[in-house]
């Protein structure tokens, strides 16, 4: 049954919009079934070909994986359930059977990685995902996205390179490729500086593959070229299912084993995280490009999850994963509303915009609803993470005003640049004299608003998602303690 | 002796990876690549990988260096020079390089029995495979059978290369392909390269179906059988012209292929399923399970290969159309 999301994903041809669509519902419908099946703690494991596990390739999914699927097959869901009228325009028909088939496969490749209990099997899962990527993101009509895509390119394979070279150290080590068993066998390995290396590459490869500040020049670029929808998608999972494997791969692995590991850890990301906060935060705020606005403070979200990962506490860890889940609603909805701006503006510079609102008027009130939960308004879902950063920080010792501190700063240059967004599509004068209300079609509206009531529902409810967050950041130190 | 050996090939290898960075023409850089492939497995194949030997020299001597060829066809043949970052780069390079060769200061001794890769799975591996699976290769019985999902994975590695190429190349509207044969002919009017190519073609073939049905028992199997076909009828396209070559085995077939590969490894995963047993369990396949799981790798590996093999002729010939578009 576990298997079943991976197989229904990888039939590939098919095609189109309907087949794409139904495939990644269904591989909802699947990822809501488990998390189901683990909210009581219990994880799945489905041994890949009837073997046992460090012989064959296990998959297992836990509630951090649970919590990560959900957002990952409800990214694809959402974004393929609206993509159809954002892609006729931008894709040509006959060329669509094989960006629909691009995109399940990419799908596939980021539920294949969250699944996996495999090192090497998240390295294949990974290809196929990255590789899927490019090309999505290269589909679109406009050329600025082939350059932008050579760069991801070239640095997404040397991240999945270093990240290959360590799993090869650990494995010249240990002998295994399973997470769970190298954990259990590292405890006998007496030399212990090849796992160094390890870790530093895994670390620093999977780093570059989430766009950690400094590592993330690839992605402004990428996210603006790419079709909408694409943007939807990618922005909402695919770095975030990098971190997903940087976390648990850090924490399963390589937390108990090695001495001082989570200073080494802490120190090496925290300041990363900071300053990525602080930069991409200021460099949005000056930004006049809608999309390239949102990818900038796409790095900066970013960080606040490395952030919390960086403390090694319970709650940083539950502050983070509560951010993979709330960021991706709050981000997929606000490229949600501008893939339904773009169906009607062609140029996506704040200076077009003017006025927008006049004439979509539901679209940018949901941007408005989402771009709230971004900065973290209560009553959205972006509050709730914010809250149980500022509060993991406050608990990570004397330092902890520091970081507060920074949160708050980088909230506010967050009002800063909604509030340009805003002042824009509101009230700056309309570039062109008629005022014709002339919304996107209805799906991308509707999902539009979907997504932004679920930042309302979320930031009011937030039990589920919580429960999730909590109980894998527990899960995740119990392997470290 | 051996050691020896190895250590005089290493010492090419690196020469070679100097003078590919070293050298400004394209053509040259493409040509030394393709010798460091083949020094790479003969490196492989000192230290007893048979099979990784073959695919190194399939897929990197044979099939990469026509890729890159037909890509090179499309573009100048000189790199452009490029000022500065070079150093940054070169020290990059060179604190990488220091990091790893630390790290295997303390790697176990190369053949060491009591090394920890010798300990875990790999005496299971050599010891259980008769018993369940009960072939002579037991490589084969690792990626298609224990590790058959990660296999499954790589082919859907190479589905989306695929994918990917026609996509962003796009795909051209057959009638136009017809045309354009009379124009590129190949090396049709030059004798020698004709009579060798025409003799060499069909033991290519040859070798790579003895390679696919082979696997299980010497070294070999779909991937490497997949690219030596490939790079026999790619020959064909360049001593007949790509038309004619297209007119052997038409796009249609190759992205048949390519799917149809595929989709066989994922339904026999999925048959396994409905049969009873976890996914890829070939055992459940017949009623001995030895037998099934013999059945299960036979088929898989069929898939692997037909899925290589057309996905590497549909890059080409995305490639090779692209070349005499106006």
């Amino acid at each position: 049954m576990l298997s079943a999301p991976l197989i229904i994903l990888l039939q590939p041809r098919g095609l189109a919009w309907a087949g794409a669509t139904a495939a990644a519902l269904a591989s909802f419908a699947i990822a809501v079934a488990l998390t189901i099946a683990v909210l009581d703690g219990q994880t799945q494991v489905y041994a890949m070909g009837g073997w046992p596990a460090p012989y064959g390739i296990e998959l297992a999914v836990d509630q951090f994986s649970a919590l990560v699927l959900l957002v990952v097959t409800g990214a694809g869901a959402g974004a393929l359930l609206a993509a159809r009228s954002s892609i006729d325009q931008q894709i040509e028909p006959e060329r669509q059977p094989l960006f629909y088939s691009a995109w399940l496969l990419g799908l596939a490749g980021l539920a294949g990685i969250v699944v996996a209990a495999d090192a090497f099997n998240i390295f294949v899962f990974m290809e196929i995902s990255s590789l899927s990527s490019y090309v999505l993101i290269a589909g679109g009509p406009d050329r600025r996205a082939l350059p932008a895509v050579f760069k991801y390119l070239i640095m997404g394979t040397i991240g999945a390179t270093f990240y290959l070279i360590g799993v090869g150290l650990i494995y010249m080590m240990t002998g295994t490729l399973n997470l769970a068993d190298m954990e259990a066998r590292l405890g006998d390995v007496t030399e212990l500086n090849p796992i160094l290396v390890a870790a530093g590459f895994i670390t620093i490869g999977l780093a570059l593959k989430a766009a950690v500040f400094p590592l993330h020049v690839w992605l402004p670029n990428a996210y603006t070229h790419s079709p909408h929808m694409i943007t939807v998608f990618l922005a909402a999972c695919a770095t975030k299912v990098a971190i997903y494997v940087l976390i648990r791969f850090d924490y399963m692995v390589f937390q108990s084993k090695l001495d001082d590991h989570a200073t080494q850890f802490a120190q090496f990301l925290m300041p990363l995280a900071i300053l990525g906060i602080l930069v991409a935060s200021a460099v949005a705020m000056f930004e006049g490009h809608l999309k390239r606005l949102l990818a900038t403070s796409s790095v900066a979200q970013i960080a606040y999850i490395i952030l919390g990962a960086s403390f090694v506490s319970e709650s940083g860890l539950a502050a983070s994963a509560m951010h993979i889940f709330n960021h991706a609603l709050a981000k997929g909805g606000l490229f949600l509303a501008v893939a339904c701006l773009a169906y009607h503006y062609r140029d996506l510079r704040l200076d077009q915009l003017g006025g927008a609102a006049a004439r979509m008027p539901f679209t940018s009130a949901a941007l408005v609803v989402c771009g709230f939960s971004l900065i973290g308004i209560p009553g959205t879902a972006g509050f709730i993470s914010k809250w149980l950063l500022i509060t993991a920080a406050l608990e990570s010792g004397p330092l902890g005003w520091i970081l507060v501190a920074v949160i708050l700063v980088s909230s506010l240059m967050a009002v800063v640049y909604i509030w340009r967004i805003v002042e824009t599509l509101y009230f700056s004068d309309s570039a062109k004299g008629d005022i014709a209300v002339a919304e996107a079609p209805y799906p991308m509206v509707l999902v539009t608003w979907l997504v932004a009531l679920l930042n309302i529902g979320f930031g009011l409810f937030p039990t589920m998602p919580l429960t999730l967050a909590n109980a894998s950041a527990a899960l995740l130190m119990g392997y470290s303690g | 002796m051996i050691f020896v050996f190895a250590l005089f090939l290493l010492t090419l290898l690196v020469i070679t990876a100097i003078a590919i960075v070293r050298t400004e023409n394209l053509f040259v850089s493409v040509m030394l690549t393709s010798i460091f492939s083949l020094l790479m497995a003969a490196n492989f194949f000192i230290l007893d990988a048979a099979d990784v030997a073959l695919t190194e020299a399939a897929v990197g001597a044979g099939i990469t260096t026509v890729i890159f060829l037909s890509a090179l066809a499309l573009t100048a043949e000189r790199e452009k020079r490029r000022a500065g970052g070079q150093l940054i780069a070169l020290g990059a390079v060179g604190i990488l390089a220091a990091l790893i060769i630390y790290a295997t200061f303390d790697k176990p001794r190369l053949g060491d029995p009591e090394a920890p890769v010798h300990q875990h799975v790999a005496p299971w591996y050599l010891e259980k495979t008769p018993e369940y699976i009960d072939i002579p290769n037991v490589v084969t019985a690792i990626l298609s059978s224990y590790r058959g999902y990660d296999t499954l994975g790589e082919v859907f590695v190479v589905f989306t290369a695929c994918i990917g190429v026609l996509f962003i190349l796009g795909v051209r509207p057959p009638e136009q392909t017809a045309t354009r044969s009379a124009e590129s002919g190949g090396l049709r009017h030059h004798l020698i390269p004709q009579v060798v190519g025409r003799l060499l073609v069909p033991f290519i073939v040859l070798f790579g179906l003895y390679t696919q049905f082979h696997g299980e028992y010497g070294p070999g199997g779909g991937f490497q059988a997949g690219a030596i076909i490939a790079t026999g009828v790619i020959l064909y396209a360049l001593l007949e012209g790509e038309g004619e070559a297209l007119r052997a085995v038409p796009r249609s077939v190759l992205l048949g292929l390519v799917v149809g590969g595929a989709l066989l490894y994922g339904a026999v995963g999925v048959v396994c399923m409905l049969m009873g047993g976890a996914f890829l369990d070939y055992s459940v396949l017949s009623a001995d399970p030895v037998w099934g799981q013999q059945l299960g790798i036979i088929i898989i590996e069929a898939g692997v290969g037909m899925a290589v093999c057309g996905a590497l002729l549909s890059i080409f010939h995305a490639f090779a159309a692209r070349g005499t578009q106006p």
